[in-house]
């Protein structure tokens, strides 16, 4: 299919950054909608779940908008961004008291990352490296940079796609069955960004 | 591995690019998305836009143009300037902003910080602060409202202690403006950088002062710092941000490469 024939959603979890994505799917001449209507989301090609900030208030605007099931239930593509790509694991250890249960569609984890002496957030441009060959990193070479920003991670597991290092390795990239994940922010990754977004819509 | 990161700074007043010395005597430079999109085209790492006379006006300034970067850039932005509530950065954010940076509304209400990292995540909240090197006492001391000369005022924060309070309220990251470096091009303030980054467990960006290459390996390999701020050398091609990033790659400072299509 081509790329501009699609319909893309973007889940509108009432997250801040949902317009940056929005605009990198226009650059790229893809037809993208915002909804947090369950009909759309269900029918599109492609969605999108974008998401910065925290991991309960994240979940919290999910369920308010009656979204979970919906999530769960969709058998197209679907690609998490940073916070998105966190709720698509079981559950986040971010969150002022307890654990953040999340979507729990790939079986994992996220934590607080411990990085010695360095900085967090983790802040900046990246290398990354796919696990093994895939779709979504096609044309993309081990050691490509990516712009990241985050202080909680998924540790390197059975479902990585990619990895980062920064105090430790990391998730840079996770998938299960036609859920994809992705730490970094395409929608910032210049060149990178917009090879791996059309490989996503490509899929 | 993490890339240092090479920071232009636009500073915009009613929607056009200046430049002044000193923060004075302010030069159009040109329109901000042309300028804003040949540094990404050269290798920039993120993008600061910092709106300068908001913060000392006391008017609502037209942002529109945060959107219209938005659409075109594909790099991380900052937007300065003007932000003094929860409203204010939620707005700026939704138009497509990666961070905010706050100033004098967080000398003003430090409680901001906290309302800010709470509501929109510690990612998005950059502290900004205009420290001046007092060479009678010996100290760092927080100015603010340095945008307006007749209004700049000292805080009565030491710049370290000040450092330290933003952290513990929620700050993602810190732009150190070395007042009495900015605009000269001498270099960056290398001794008080350092002292700010052992106090710094977040990002640190120094800004005030770079006027050749030289200056941004000292500030990475001396000072410690994650990112370097410019403004001037970049507008007035005095630096080119190929060759700076070919000289600090030389220089074995972390850099990212261009994206190359396997």
């Amino acid at each position: 299919m081509s790329l501009a024939k699609q319909q893309i959603v973007i889940v509108n979890t009432g997250c801040a950054n949902i317009s940056s994505v929005k605009f990198a799917f226009d650059r790229l001449g893809v037809d993208v909608t915002v909804s947090d209507q369950p009909e759309l989301i269900t029918c599109a090609d492609k969605v999108i779940l974008p998401g910065v900030g925290s991991a309960n208030a994240a979940m919290a605007s999910i369920e308010q908008k009656g979204l979970v099931s919906v999530i769960l239930g969709l058998t197209q593509p679907v690609l998490g961004v940073c916070l998105g790509m966190q709720l698509m694991v079981s559950w986040s250890a971010e969150s002022t008291a307890e654990r953040t249960t999340c979507l729990d569609l790939i079986p994992g984890s996220v934590e607080r990352m411990q990085v010695g002496d360095l900085r967090l957030p983790h802040m900046g441009w990246n290398t990354v490296t796919p696990s093994h060959p895939n779709d979504l990193f096609k044309g993309i070479d081990a050691g490509s940079y990516f712009y990241f920003v985050h202080s909680f991670a998924v540790k390197p597991f059975a479902h990585t796609l990619a990895s980062c290092e920064y105090g430790m390795p990391f998730s840079a990239a996770i998938n299960k069955d036609n859920f994809f994940g992705v730490q970094f922010h395409p929608e910032r990754s210049g060149d990178a960004g917009a090879q791996l977004l059309k490989n996503f819509v490509s899929l | 591995m993490l890339a240092r990161r090479i920071i232009p700074c636009l500073d915009v007043k009613d929607g056009l690019v200046v430049k002044g010395v000193q923060f004075r005597n302010h030069e159009i430079i040109g329109d901000i998305v042309p300028l804003a999109e040949r540094y990404a085209q050269e290798g920039a790492d993120e993008l600061v836009f910092y709106d300068i006379t908001a913060s000392s006006d006391q008017r609502v300034v037209d942002k529109s143009w945060v959107s219209r970067i938005a659409q075109v850039i594909d790099i991380p932005f900052c937007v300065a300037g003007g932000i003094k509530s929860v409203e204010d950065a939620g707005r700026i954010l939704e138009m497509g902003a990666d961070k905010i940076s706050i100033n004098s509304p967080a000398l003003t209400d430090p409680n901001l910080i906290n309302q800010l990292h709470d509501i929109y995540g510690q990612q998005c909240v950059v502290i900004g602060i205009d420290s001046f090197y007092n060479a009678d006492t010996g100290q760092y001391e927080v100015y603010k409202f340095t945008g307006d000369e007749s209004r700049t005022q000292q805080t009565q924060w030491q710049t370290l202690d000040w450092v330290k309070e933003v952290q513990s309220r929620g700050a993602g990251e810190i732009v150190l403006n070395c007042m009495n470096q900015d605009g000269v091009r001498k270099g960056y303030d290398i001794e008080q950088l350092s002292a700010v980054r052992a106090v710094c467990d977040v990002p640190l960006i120094a800004s005030g002062g770079a006027g050749a290459m030289e200056h941004f390996s000292a500030a990475f390999k001396q000072a410690d710092v994650d990112g370097a701020l410019a403004a001037s050398v970049f507008h007035k091609s005095i630096i080119d941000i190929r060759e700076l990033k070919q000289y600090l790659r030389a220089e074995s400072v972390s850099i990212r490469s261009d994206f190359q299509s396997a």
